[in-house]
């Protein structure tokens, strides 16, 4: 339960973000999505106490994080950008740092951190020296660090940049299984990533919030018309034919190929209707429809769109 | 703050600098001993301490340059600023874990005088005070470094500036002797060293209007005192250096006297700097 109200920051001049308000619940995985520059590393510095804010609010379950920092920042884990490791220490010294500092001691302490050895999985490099890890280690070490000390709300700064495919696949595995007992906020501008593990994304633009939904509901928020293309092996002279008795259709170009290759635009809301229709009229005059395929708008269309146009949709 | 402390206390043990540390001041110390307590044959360990405190100039600094700095190099600053703890509990754990580090050699150093005993004729008292006023001196010029650490993310850069300050403050009663103690030449010198003062200030708090305000105070305190009375404007410069100078005061102590004004100097200097790290690593905040 985390409320942003009215948030403001501004640089000198630059205004980072801009009066951004949005309210998260518990237990879900949100996305914060944006181009690069979009105000969602200031927003989340703000969130965690690390950044003052210029205006504005943030309660972590009621926690005002600027009036009761101590109360708010306990409830908080945070990985940022750059995960804050001490390249001298070894992970289990580490994390032995961060868990006093949350105020962990004694058997708490050790439990704590075996616990969050082995759910990053990084049990195998606990006593060596951290600046000796490779990338995605690494990234691990700092998300035990936030896990330490078993807090309600974790906030991952881009927790995947720079990590090789594997290792960026891990980290979304691991991202996923912390949803089911925490509430995760984590930052991203690669859209399959945040449709592949949210189930709220946010996008901001510019310093403000420009959506804030379901993946799913995201992509019907979209109006450009959608498209169907069909492949046939009968002549273009009989496809123009054919496609010309069909209604709803907006636009059409058909190129030869192996076989010939219609690309349909239409406007109409119902797809189907038109794709089924496509489908009798081809089998109406005994030509093969050899593959038809729908193309409907997906994250990647809403979030030009959105951050292009500006439009406040909440 | 213990959480703090422990791990800082882990850094300098896993790497050299409290080793170095260390051995250069007992290196330096056991110099002085050498010399005055063995060769000289002179039963006095205070004058050993008079000896060795300008080795401050050079491992202050380089015990001091990384600990704000280097958390900001390498963005483990945030870690802090996320943590639930307060700033004043992360300079305090810090400020401790130096304190431990310079300590330790300390008390090896203590047991000189008890070793010297003896062998002849050694009045403790003032050995063991003026030991004490050296470990209270060193905490201030702790507490400089570590606000010095806390301007600049660049380590090299902060021991630079710290062995300039700290060699400044060792001779500037000397320095200030060069200038001539007349009034005229007083006024002159306090100008331009508060126009010094003002340039850092500007630099420091980025506010122009601050600088000029405290250049125009300063300078018109100076100017009136200068046409109303003369004669206090003489010999003005070496008395207020010899007041700030850290080292000037320690020599009061080398010659046997427990003097309380120097010890509340020091510790105030000690508050002041904590006080400034503190409202340094705030401003990060606020950038």
């Amino acid at each position: 339960m985390i409320t942003v109200e009215n948030l403001t920051k501004h640089y000198g001049d630059i205004i980072a973000v801009d009066d951004l308000s949005f309210e998260i619940e518990e237990g879900h995985v949100y996305g914060f999505l944006g181009p690069n520059g979009a105000g969602k590393t200031t927003t989340m510095n703000i969130m965690t106490g690390c950044l003052s804010a210029t205006g504005g609010h943030v309660k972590i379950y009621g926690h005002d994080i600027f009036e009761e920092p101590y109360e708010a920042k306990k409830l908080i884990g945070f990985l940022p950008e750059q995960p804050p490791l001490y390249m001298s220490d070894t992970p289990l010294e580490y994390l032995r740092f961060v868990g006093e500092a949350k105020g962990l001691r004694g058997t708490e302490l050790e439990q704590q951190t075996e616990q969050v050895i082995e759910q990053t999985k990084i049990a195998g490099v606990k006593n060596r020296s951290i600046s000796k890890l490779s990338k995605g280690y690494k990234q691990r070490v700092g998300i035990a660090q936030a896990l330490i000390g078993n807090p309600k709300v974790i906030i991952l700064d881009e927790p995947t940049v720079g990590l090789d495919p594997i290792q960026i696949i891990e980290i979304r595995d691991l991202i996923k299984e912390l949803g089911k007992k925490h509430t995760v906020i984590f930052s991203s501008h690669i859209l399959s990533e945040v449709q592949a593990i949210c189930d709220q994304v946010l996008i901001i633009s510019k310093g403000k919030l420009v959506a804030f939904d379901k993946p799913e509901n995201l992509e019907k928020l979209l109006l450009s018309p959608n498209e169907i293309t069909i492949t046939s092996n009968a002549t273009v002279k009989e496809v123009e034919e054919i496609l010309a008795g069909i209604n709803y259709i907006a636009d059409t170009s058909i190129e030869k190929k192996e076989h010939v290759v219609a690309r349909i635009k239409t406007d109409f809301d119902d797809i189907y209707a038109v794709s089924g229709a496509i489908f009798t009229a081809f089998a109406a005059k005994q030509k093969v429809l050899l593959e038809m395929t729908l193309e409907k708008a997906d994250l990647e269309d809403i979030f030009i769109e959105l951050t292009e146009s500006e439009v406040v949709n909440k | 703050m213990k959480a703090v402390l422990k791990h800082e206390l882990r850094i300098y043990f896993h790497s050299l600098t409290a080793y170095i540390f260390g051995a250069f001041l007992l290196a330096f110390v056991g110099i002085g001993a050498v010399l005055y307590n063995l060769q000289a044959a002179v039963s006095n360990f205070e004058f050993v301490l008079n000896f060795s405190n300008l080795i401050f100039v050079v491992i202050v600094p380089i015990l001091t340059m990384r600990v704000i700095a280097e958390e900001r190099k390498q963005k483990t600053d945030q870690l802090l600023y996320a943590l639930p703890i307060t700033t004043s509990q992360v300079v305090l754990g810090k400020y401790f874990a130096l304190l431990t580090v310079y300590l330790i050699p300390l008390l090896i150093i203590s047991i000189y005088p008890l070793i010297f005993s003896r062998f002849g004729e050694v009045y403790l008292p003032t050995s063991y005070g003026s030991i004490l006023s050296f470990f209270i001196m060193g905490s201030a010029l702790l507490a400089l470094g570590v606000f010095i650490s806390s301007l600049t993310e660049n380590q090299g850069f902060a021991a630079g500036i710290g062995i300039a300050i700290i060699l400044l403050n060792f001779y500037s009663v000397r320095l200030s002797e060069y200038v001539s103690s007349t009034a005229l030449g007083s006024a002159i010198a306090m100008s331009v060293i508060i126009i010094a003062l003002a340039a850092i200030i500007r630099y420091l708090t980025k506010n122009t209007n601050l600088a000029y305000g405290f250049c125009i105070i300063f300078i018109a305190i100076i100017l009136i005192t200068y046409y109303v009375d003369m004669t206090i404007l003489e010999g003005l410069l070496t008395d207020i250096m010899k007041k700030l100078s850290l080292f000037d005061r320690f020599n009061v102590f080398v010659n046997g006297i427990f003097d309380m004004t120097s010890i509340v100097y020091y510790l105030t200097l000690i508050v002041f700097f904590l006080f400034l790290s503190v409202q340094s690593l705030e401003k990060r905040r606020y950038n």
